[in-house]
């Protein structure tokens, strides 16, 4: 048997020109690839342009600012020539000098200011006023510029400048973990009531995690009642439901300001009623509780949608074989139907959770202080034109949802994720 | 056959209003002996599936009462009546594997892990799936979850099985296999089962008892030979295999014997079934297979009818003639494809007659 299929070719396998089918066969499928290719090439096109392409560039500007390499260029070829660690010697300052004198001519002054200001709150006006009297600097340098001001012999700032002579640092990354360089260049966890990122980072994910387990608890009913009404009653529902999307999320947010303020309409209602005092009415907005409320609100339709597409091709029958076969309502409802439903909530509490990390305007309007996300952190460093320490932020967001995200994937599997 | 060992299931007086207007089940009085196969059959929208989810629990009774071995279950909810059930597209819990789909009814009812492998073990071999435990539904063919979902619904051993078409979804060859393995099952697990169907071959290949449904009403209550060559009523006799129906008038009646006289003015032999006195109207209801064309096979002065031949459709095993009787064009006579038989061409004029016995004088409708 086996020597007769060795020499023999199959039938099959050889088309009436002699050429084997699978060549034929990946021919007539490449026409096929190459036409479907041509279809999805604008969206391939547009995909990349405004989604590859910014998020690497902003991964690069996390990792690389030239605001001081580009503007001390003596500076960079003494610190690579000396060794860390070492006290400036005049040859240092003669090189400091001779920037300065580069900054002046190039008006760079300000750049490289900024960029060690990042390290050195202060001192980017140490540079600009340096630089206007660099002309007049003559050896001995070290003399000449400690005279211009003592603070240049700030060990922090040797250092903070050793690390901007290369355009590639983790200064920004630093920053957001709350971690500083010392006057010694050793790494240090910054003073404790000055440590911003890393609280903030985790009340995110804390806030961001009870929003979704709210907006959980609040849409599995709602996504249960629409699957089983009747068509007339679920259409008119899902119109409650999805209504908050047909009004502009900045007119719904002052909505809720408008409801739940000291004076508002929730809190005057109760005073009328008698349930709280004059004077005890309730904080809910310009907190941490006006951001729950309000991002719920906005949030919920997302939850609802998955589970509700999973929950109505659930059929019935399912639940009426577990009650036959002796199961109570409640476990019918917890080993037979909510694991039905598991791909829907995975779906849901994902996009929630994801929306709600990265969620801005409505923190920022009705957070107050303590109400503010990590997102309102890379707003405000957005608009003091820190791109690299915004960037940086916005990265170790994208970290943790990638984190999340990989979790989620062991723990339930992304292929069960159903969307709608 | 019925093991008559009294009343098991009982349906008293039992109705059943969804809108609170009309009746969908009405006034349904059944009993079911233990070890019965009994099936419930009718068209969609009879009643019959309303009446099997009552019984299961499901529906509730709007009035009237419905007992299980003695007792009433109207207010027990369905996981305490110690029901089986099959359902139409299985119902397998698609997230378990087969044998955790087994495993449920006895986890939920708190047997251990020993005596569970046991007992789903045994289901499984009882239906040739033994290995097959460790698949998903998802994976198995029709036939396939059709064995698991009748495994499931014995494996914690109940005394009533109910089946809600369950081979509606099978192809017919494989209906006609599990039709033969389901029957197997009740004999030797000696279980009562109560089935619902719409398909009247499934009914009289399987049943001890067949209820015919209409209108919320069982129109008939009987074993399949009965049903078939003695329908109580013309639904029935429509309803249940091929039947020719000639409308007439009760010419004569003595005792269960009548003469009718049909529109076009013969004269028949009938059996008299549901009518009741001369003048009546009636329809008369005749098998194909039982009208005769040879004369000398009919029973002395039978009356004759004139018949003239339409159509002869070759079927293999039997030759379907249509022909022209007292008006009607489409009376069928079935004729055996066997040697010996007397052939039929279209246009033959022919005389028809039968054993006053098969043709059945019923209600006019």
């Amino acid at each position: 048997m086996a020597s007769i299929t060795q020499t023999a070719v199959p039938a099959s396998s050889l088309a009436s020109e002699g050429m084997p089918l699978k060549i034929r066969l990946a021919r007539a499928q490449a026409r096929n690839r190459r036409r479907a290719f041509l279809l999805v090439l604008p969206l391939l096109l547009f995909v990349t342009l405004t989604f590859v392409l910014p998020i690497g560039q902003m991964l690069q500007r996390s990792l690389y600012h030239d605001g001081f390499s580009a503007a001390a260029p003596s500076l960079g070829q003494w610190f690579s020539e000396n060794p860390e660690d070492i006290r400036p010697d005049e040859a240092g300052f003669a090189a400091l000098a001779a920037d300065l004198r580069y900054m002046k001519e190039q008006n760079l002054a300000g750049a490289a200011g900024t960029r060690i200001n990042y390290n050195v709150p202060g001192s980017r006006s140490l540079f600009t006023s340096a630089a206007r009297k660099a002309d007049d600097l003559e050896a001995p340098y070290r003399d000449a510029i400690l005279g211009l001001d003592q603070k240049w012999d700030d060990p922090r700032i040797w250092v903070a400048m050793r690390e901007a002579s290369s355009p590639w640092t983790s200064d920004f990354y630093l920053t957001a973990l709350d971690i500083q360089r010392g006057a010694d260049g050793t790494l240090e966890r910054v003073d404790e009531h000055s440590r911003v990122y890393l609280a903030l980072y985790g009340k995110t994910f804390l806030l961001s995690g009870v929003i979704t387990v709210i907006c959980l608890v609040l849409a599995f009913p709602i996504a249960h009642l629409l699957a089983t009404l009747p068509m007339g009653k679920a259409n008119l529902l899902m119109i409650l439901v999805l209504l908050p999307f047909w009004t502009s999320l900045l007119v719904r947010t002052t909505s809720w300001i408008v409801l739940l303020q000291g004076q508002g309409v929730l809190n005057s209602l109760l005073v009328s009623a008698g349930i709280i005092g004059e004077d005890g009415r309730l904080a809910l907005i310009n907190n941490q509780t006006g951001t729950i409320i309000v991002m719920v609100h906005i949030l919920l339709p997302f939850m609802v949608l998955p589970i509700y597409s999973v929950m109505r091709v659930i059929p019935p029958a399912y639940a009426r074989a577990a009650r036959s076969l002796g199961a109570t309502s409640w476990t019918t409802f917890r080993r037979i139907y909510a694991p039905q439903t598991l791909p829907g909530i995975g779906a849901g509490v994902l996009l929630v959770f994801i929306l709600a990390v990265g969620y801005y305007i409505t923190p920022a309007l009705v957070g107050g202080a303590d109400g503010q996300l990590f997102s309102n952190q890379i707003q405000f460093h957005m608009t003091r034109s820190n791109w690299s320490q915004a960037a940086a932020l916005a990265a170790m967001l994208l970290a943790g949802v990638l984190v999340l995200y990989w979790l989620y994937d062991r723990l339930i599997g992304i292929d069960k994720l159903k969307l709608g | 056959m019925a093991h008559d060992t009294g009343e098991y299931v009982a349906f008293r007086n039992v109705q059943k209003s969804y809108d609170g207007e009309t009746l969908v089940v009405k006034d349904l009085n059944l009993s079911i002996s233990q070890g019965e196969f009994l099936t419930m059959l009718g068209p969609s929208g009879s009643g019959k599936t309303t009446s099997l989810m009552m019984l299961a629990g499901f529906e509730t009774a709007t009035n009237g009462q419905i007992l299980l071995d003695g007792r009433p279950i109207n207010q027990v909810p369905p996981h305490k009546r110690g029901i089986g059930m099959v359902f139409q597209n299985y119902a397998l819990f698609p997230h378990m594997t087969v044998g955790e789909n087994l495993a449920f009814p006895l986890e939920v009812r708190g047997m251990g892990k020993d005596e569970r492998e046991t007992r789903i073990k045994r289901a499984l071999d009882m239906v040739q799936m033994g290995s097959f435990a460790a698949r998903r539904p998802a994976q198995l063919s029709g036939g396939q979850q059709q064995r698991i979902a009748l495994a499931r619904a014995l494996v914690f051993d109940p005394k009533l099985v109910l089946m809600d078409e369950p081979l509606g979804a099978l192809d017919k060859q494989l209906r006609e296999h599990m039709q033969f393995e389901i029957k197997h099952l009740h004999d030797s697990l000696g279980i009562t089962v109560v089935y619902v169907t719409h398909d009247q071959g499934e009914a009289l290949t399987m049943s001890d008892r067949v209820a015919v449904f209409n209108d919320g009403r069982i129109q008939q209550l009987a074993p399949p030979a009965d049903l078939y060559e003695r329908p109580g009523n013309s639904f029935v006799a429509q309803f249940i295999g091929e039947n020719n129906k000639l409308p007439g008038i009760v010419e004569e009646l003595r005792d269960d014997r009548a003469l009718i006289r049909l529109a076009t003015g013969e004269l028949i032999d009938a059996t008299a079934v549901n009518i009741h006195k001369k003048g009546e109207k009636t329809m008369v209801s005749i098998r194909p297979e039982r009208v005769e064309i040879n004369t000398e096979m009919m029973p002395e002065n039978a009356h004759l009818l004139d018949a003239e031949v339409r159509e002869i459709i070759y079927m293999g095993d039997i030759l379907r003639a249509r022909m022209r009787v007292a008006g009607s064009e489409d009376f069928v006579v079935k004729l055996r494809n066997s040697i010996g038989q007397r052939r039929l061409n279209p246009g033959e004029k022919i005389r028809i007659g039968w054993h006053p016995q098969d043709a059945r004088a019923l209600d006019a409708v």
